[in-house]
């Protein structure tokens, strides 16, 4: 059973991860849950999805609590952080280098942390790299999320064909390119 | 085939595989996606409706009519729908009714915690409580028969959790049912002589649905450990299954009417019964109130919403680690880059003025650093309570005073307020903010976005003649990037003896194409006043050595930034 929590900024294509992880999940004949944020806090505000993934134990809840995490995909440094309560001991955090102020940053009533990474690396088991340009040099900056899901598949079993076919399940065809071109990065990241 | 879809997305499934003719919905998170799937069925009538209320009207008259029908909604849009809602419990339906009502406990996108299952209850309804997509889809179409076999509206209530989780779902061919033959009756006319005797047969129906409700395989007893006995349904019977994978669970899928015999077999058969319930303790009083011994809210509150380590930590006396939370900065939600809500909360902002705002995108004027909102109450509130400030405090408040509203919130439940002023003589200032979408819930097309639900192009309405017809003489249409001509217009229509409407009128940033370069900041003209940062654009950010950058990649090229700018420092050449 896999326990995986996806954490972003709205806008960041956090569903579309999501969505895939579970497409994979069901064509390989896994029982899934897949918890998602829709509506107020997808206009530029935190976003947290649950996935989960079970081939022995039967699922029920489509949350992922304080602690069950096995891992954590983070589209952005600050939403790391703040997903860290998540983590199971010993889990494993991917993360996006890129940060993102907030709101109260731009306006000056707060700060953006510093040190984030090394504050990840006490708690937990971490994977960074700075997805976001990593896209940019596929082509653009919106293909950030599969370069994550490219990262996340060396630590799932799933085979490499399973991840390349729910790709093109899930992404319009025009698209279907630079997608694995950005997964088959994030996989080297 | 077996599918993973969204609570929602069953719904809509189920509805087709059921045999539904005709859906009429309001969007409204979480229950938005349910007709957006609905709309993809080319067998089902799709639309979205002004409101609640009459997509709830439009359903039943489908159904009356001898089609399955149904209606989709937030559970606050319910109590817009309240008043058919009622009154068809007494008329019944001909041909079957749903309506989803998607409740929010937790409040994720929505202004209060109420709970459907009152709402059912208080008018007699049978409603449903599904616990994952499967359900959502198979109590759709059990719903629907429920609806003919009782002739009642029924309503299936959803939550957040429900609604938006993809789980496994297997799908089924469509069933066409025959249309059922519309015979004119009087149960159909509410007047008091026939809702007399409507009254009685809703009290005979409810007896004996709440008797078959103890055989409905959808309420189910599993028997386990008998030491402890649960009564649950909908999210919570998920976290009771994590939480007390041991415990008995009596598990209901029909949450009204209680199957009150299966209730009384369960309790005898546990020696503890306590009763797991997402919000309002619905079951609990019930339940107790006959005279069974039991306790559940005691524990779990009414507050938020439910989750497997609260459950364990008061059923399992299970030891649950105190997480620790660091003090990060919060990232709340925020008005996109080149949203035409911005320069307007920007002027109102920059006016201090008393705004009675309402419900949508620009509810997040409230935020800092616009700042500029009073009150948000429900959808339609800014113009009734704007025009309540004038009335209490004089012709001085209604200078200082204006309603705003956006043009989906305008059809849905403004035009009866602004009619209440004119009629009642105002000369208060109402303002809508017209970016021609629906866009808080995710851009669904309304009246005034001229396309209908599956992106047609429709008639589309011109508020500006809509309110010379209601008898407004002083309307003006505004750009709002236009900074000084509307907050000149804004100050006129204050100084006025009469009513004023402005249309804030420019599309939402999410659906024009970017076509303006993005700007930057030319550090040799910037004099560090920070005026930019004033309107509270994700896109500009203060740099650690002073100055300010813009984001390209974020940048819209709005230009909002460059109207404020004393000195010129923003460019886009
Ligand atoms: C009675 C009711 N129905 C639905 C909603 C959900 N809802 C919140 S904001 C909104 C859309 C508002 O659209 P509009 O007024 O055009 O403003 P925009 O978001 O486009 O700025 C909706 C449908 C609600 N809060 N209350």
């Amino acid at each position: 059973m896999f326990n995986i929590v996806i954490v972003g900024v709205g806008g960041q294509g956090t569903l579309l991860a999501s969505k895939l992880l579970g497409d994979i999940g069901l064509s390989l004949g896994y029982d899934v849950r897949v918890s998602e944020v829709h509506g107020m806090s997808q206009r530029g505000g935190s976003v947290i999805t649950y996935v989960r993934l079970s081939n022995d134990a039967p699922l029920y809840s489509a949350l992922v609590e304080y602690g069950e995490a096995d891992i954590i995909l983070a589209f952005e440094s600050l939403e790391a952080l703040r997903a860290l309560p998540y983590l199971k001991k010993g889990g494993k955090l991917i993360v996006n280098t890129q940060e993102i102020p907030p709101m109260p940053v731009i306006v000056g009533a707060a700060e953006y942390p510093k040190n984030i990474l090394e504050k990840l690396k006490e708690s937990a088991d971490v994977y960074a790299t700075n997805a976001t340009e990593i896209a940019v040099e596929c082509g653009t900056a919106k293909a950030a999320n599969v370069v994550l899901l490219g990262m996340l598949s060396k630590h799932l079993p799933f085979t490499y064909e399973a991840w390349i076919d729910a790709i093109k399940r899930n992404v319009k065809p025009q698209f279907v390119d630079i997608n694995i071109l950005a997964f088959n990065k994030g996989r080297e990241a | 085939m077996k599918k993973l879809m969204l609570g929602n997305e069953a719904i809509a499934r189920g509805a087709y595989e059921a045999g539904v003719k005709v859906s009429s919905a309001y969007p409204g998170t979480p229950s938005t996606e349910i007709n957006e799937n609905i709309a993809k069925y080319k067998e089902i009538y799709a639309e979205w409706a002004p409101n609640e209320k009459v997509a709830v009207e439009v359903a039943l008259g489908a159904a009356v009519s001898g089609v399955r029908a149904m209606a989709c909604m937030k559970h606050v849009g319910l109590n817009v729908a309240a008043d058919p809602v009622y009154t068809a419990s007494y008329t019944g339906v001909n041909a079957g009714l749903v309506i989803v009502s998607a409740d929010d406990p937790g409040m994720h996108s929505s202004q209060n915690e109420q709970d459907t299952r009152m709402i059912a209850k208080a008018a007699h309804v049978p409603c449903f409580d599904p616990s994952n997509s499967q359900e959502c889809k198979d109590f759709m179409r059990i719903a629907l028969e429920i609806s003919e076999k009782y002739d009642t509206p029924c309503i299936l209530r959803v939550t957040t959790r429900i609604a938006h989780a993809r789980t496994v779902v297997e799908l089924a061919d469509r069933v066409e049912p025959e249309n059922k033959p519309y015979v004119k009756n009087k149960k159909f006319i509410s007047m008091p002589a026939n809702m007399i005797g409507r009254h009685v047969e809703v009290e005979k129906r409810e007896i004996a649905l709440a008797e078959e409700a103890s055989s409905m395989p959808i309420n189910r007893i599993e028997m386990r450990d008998k030491s402890l006995g649960v009564i649950t349904s909908g999210a919570a019977y998920n976290y009771v299954r994590e939480a007390l994978p041991n415990a008995s669970v009596l598990k209901l899928g029909l949450v009204y009417p209680l199957p009150k015999d299966l209730i009384i077999e369960f309790a005898n058969q546990v020696d503890e019964l306590v009763i797991i319930e997402d919000m309002e303790p619905f079951f609990e009083e019930a339940i107790k109130s006959w005279g069974i011994k039991c306790y559940g809210k005691e524990k779990t509150g009414v507050l938020g919403e439910l989750f497997a380590a609260k459950i364990a930590k008061e059923f399992a006396d299970k030891e649950v680690e105190e997480v620790e939370f660091e003090d990060l900065p919060a990232r709340p939600p925020v008005l996109c880059p080149g949203c035409p809500h911005r320069p307007l909360f920007y002027v109102l902002n920059k006016l201090k003025l008393t705004v009675c705002s309402d419900i949508g995108c620009y509810t997040l004027g409230a935020l800092p650093p616009l700042n500029a909102v009073d009150t948000c109450v429900c959808m339609g509130a800014s113009i009734g309570m704007a025009h309540g400030f004038e009335k209490a405090l004089g012709r001085e408040q209604a200078k200082k005073t204006v309603a705003v509203l956006g043009d989906s919130t305008f059809s849905h439940s403004g035009m009866t307020g602004l009619l209440n002023m004119v009629y009642n003589r105002s000369t208060g200032t109402v303002i809508i903010a017209d970016n021609s979408i629906t866009g808080m819930t995710g851009h669904q097309h309304n009246p005034s976005s001229g396309y209908d639900i599956h992106g047609n192009s429709a008639p589309q309405v011109d508020f500006e003649k809509l309110c010379r017809a209601m008898g407004i003489n002083d309307v003006h249409v505004v750009d709002p990037f236009d900074i000084k001509l509307m907050e000149k217009t804004i100050r006129e229509a204050l100084a006025k003896d009469e009513l004023s409407v402005i249309i804030s009128k420019s599309p939402c940033a999410l659906i024009i194409k970017q076509t303006e370069q993005p700007y930057y900041s030319d550090t040799d003209v910037c004099k560090k006043c920070y005026m930019c940062m004033k309107i509270g654009c994700p896109a500009i950010q203060k740099k650690a050595e002073g100055g300010v950058k813009v984001d390209e990649t974020l940048c819209f090229g709005c230009g909002l930034c460059a109207s404020v700018c004393p000195f010129g420092a923003m460019k886009n050449e």
